[in-house]
């Protein structure tokens, strides 16, 4: 990837980030920590890897995405509204009774969702739906979905992952954000769900390893997953939960919380909006 | 002796036959394509056919996908893995975003017979009842099973289709007309209605025949379709008998019985006995055998309408 472009994808990032944390100021609620941690893998695939269009978000041939860490949709819109499927200033609305932006994505209402997701577990079975549905037609269309590390602990994730690495659906590539928080504290803390290579190499997947806010890194597992043929792709993202906002990193109590004025302006600062 | 056929049996031969017709109909399975009867579709139809191994919720999501790319998934199971276990997935993936999702549940009822209790679902349709946006279909024999198959492809949207285990009698004939939602008249009465659903269609009727006896009229109606249920068939029965009895394979909790009584409490308050399984569990026997047993025969059926027609004011 040549500088200009790492530079521009690092800039609208940073507006995929200002973007999350309007939302949950605004709506002083909502999942900043998961939702910063996946903001470079959220510009990565729509600015980049993904064969999509905002002015036509119901072409039957587009590139599929599933959030299915559903709860991230702060990072969903955001990314949305850079890519011009959604007004920037909507974001504001997120959560309000009054807006069409759900506190997890609802595909009936938000153009350019194309899964309604949340209850863990079901997106990445929807995506092997999708990416079998692509094989049946010889279609090219590719299906992504992001997972979190928690959202590894549902039983149907390992389902989805049998049933995907049994059809061989190499179109289907999942990015799996380690951030190793989850509500209840550290993965090693609840139930831990590592090591992931080996449980998806025994499933019959791909596996690839990235830093989470790594461009060039993101170009190559991307490209690499293209080109794995007979083989789903898992990208074992290692992320930094709250990314990017210097009191949310790492700190396991910003999964779901909104953040007061005070820690507002120092989370703007943090972004360079200040 | 009337021809006899499981419902089951029907949707496996109906899903074979509208393959050829609709080319986007897909099936799915979860390691019971055998007794589900889909095994009729997959050698008929291989390349559209997915076994999902014995992973119900993941089933469940692939006709998802599947379906938001074009397709027209039939997922299939027991009622009690197809609605049961994987109720959280209809809920949230197919129901909330009202995906075009067919689930083809057999086994439903006490009519499983042998396997006993934890694979005799008698919840189902209450279940399926709670989620917004669900048609529910529970045809009562061979010939409605194949018109519902049919009808569920050409609607828009999430439909919940219920068949059973056991052959039962071929009730209807091929000048038989079905449309979702509109409940059907099978018989005429003045001292009572009998609403049925199911196999407890023909027990329903039989019923009848055992009121005649007394000089008690009974009306039968068939409501195949659950949700929407036909609110002005059942008010009209409701106004012209004065007295309704739903007979149902299902508990009576959040089932027809519980759906007629709220359809009646609100538009024309009448008394409503229900038959069906009384907030029990099942148990292993002969299906025919365990009919009786729950108190789902047409003799039950006729004493609770005799108790229904002596409530009436």
């Amino acid at each position: 990837m040549d500088q200009a472009r790492r530079t521009e994808l690092t800039e609208i990032a940073r507006r995929v980030r200002v973007g999350i944390i309007e939302e949950v100021f605004s709506a002083k609620s909502g999942h900043p920590g998961g939702s910063l941690s996946i903001a470079d893998i959220l510009t990565y695939l729509y600015f980049e890897e993904m064969h999509i269009d905002p002015k036509k978000p119901d072409d039957p041939e587009r590139d599929r995405f599933v959030l299915s860490k559903g709860h991230c949709a702060p990072g969903l819109y955001s990314v949305l509204a850079q890519r011009g499927y959604l007004p920037v200033e909507d974001l504001k609305g997120f959560r309000h009774t009054d807006s069409y932006l759900q506190g997890h994505p609802d595909m009936k209402h938000t153009p350019g969702v194309d899964m309604s997701s949340g209850s863990l577990g079901q997106g990445v079975s929807v995506s092997a739906g999708m990416a079998l549905a692509a094989k049946m037609d010889g279609s090219p269309r590719r299906v992504y979905a992001i997972m979190g590390d928690g959202e590894s602990e549902e039983g149907q994730v390992w389902e989805a992952a049998m049933f995907a690495g049994h059809h061989h659906l190499d179109n289907l590539c999942w990015i799996l954000d380690l951030n190793g928080l989850q509500i209840d504290g550290a993965l090693e803390d609840v139930v831990d769900p590592r090591p992931h290579d080996a449980k998806f190499r025994a499933f019959g997947w791909n596996v690839l390893e990235v830093n989470a806010h790594d461009f060039d890194e993101l170009e190559t597992a991307f490209a690499a997953a293209r080109a794995a043929k007979g083989k789903p792709t898992v990208i074992i993202a290692h992320s930094v939960k709250g990314k990017g906002v210097s009191f949310m990193e790492n700190n396991v109590s910003w999964h779901g919380k909104a953040p007061n004025a005070e820690q507002y302006e120092i989370a703007m600062k943090d972004l360079g909006e200040r | 002796m009337a021809e006899t056929m499981a419902t089951r049996e029907a949707y496996g031969k109906a899903l074979a036959e509208f393959g050829a017709k609709y080319e986007n109909l897909v099936v799915l399975d979860a390691d019971l394509a055998e007794a589900t009867k889909t095994g009729t579709f997959k050698k008929a139809f291989p390349d559209r056919f997915f076994d999902c191994g014995i992973a119900e919720n993941n089933m469940i999501c692939v006709a998802v996908g599947l379906a938001l790319s074009g397709k027209i998934p039939f997922a299939s199971s027991f009622a009690m893995f197809a609605a049961g276990r994987s109720y959280e997935q209809v809920r949230n993936a197919v129901g909330y975003p009202h995906v075009n999702v067919k689930i083809g549940a057999t086994h439903a009822g006490i009519t499983v017979g042998e396997d006993g209790a934890t694979h005799q679902c008698c919840e189902d349709i209450a279940l399926m009842r709670t989620i917004p946006g669900m048609t529910i279909i529970n045809p009562a024999d061979g010939v409605e099973a194949r018109l519902a198959v049919e009808a569920a492809i050409l609607t828009q949207g999430p439909c919940y289709l219920r068949f059973g285990r056991m052959a039962v009698p071929t009730l209807f004939g091929s000048d038989y007309r079905f449309e979702i939602g509109r409940g059907v008249k099978l018989a005429d009465g003045t001292d009572v209605t009998l609403v049925a659903t199911g196999i407890e269609v023909e027990q329903a009727l039989l019923a009848k025949e055992l009121l005649a006896a007394e000089n008690i009229s009974a009306a039968v109606v068939n409501i195949h379709t659950i949700k929407p249920i036909d609110a002005d068939l059942l008010t009209a029965e409701a106004q012209r008998t004065g007295a309704i009895v739903t007979c149902e394979e299902h508990t009576v909790i959040g089932g027809l019985g519980g759906a007629v009584a709220e359809c009646l409490a609100e538009r024309c308050p009448v008394p409503v006995l229900r038959v069906g399984v009384m907030d029990t569990f099942g148990r292993s026997g002969p299906a025919k055998e365990l009919v009786s047993y729950f108190g789902l025969d047409a003799a039950a059926i006729a004493a609770k309408a005799k108790a229904a027609v002596a409530l009436k004011k």
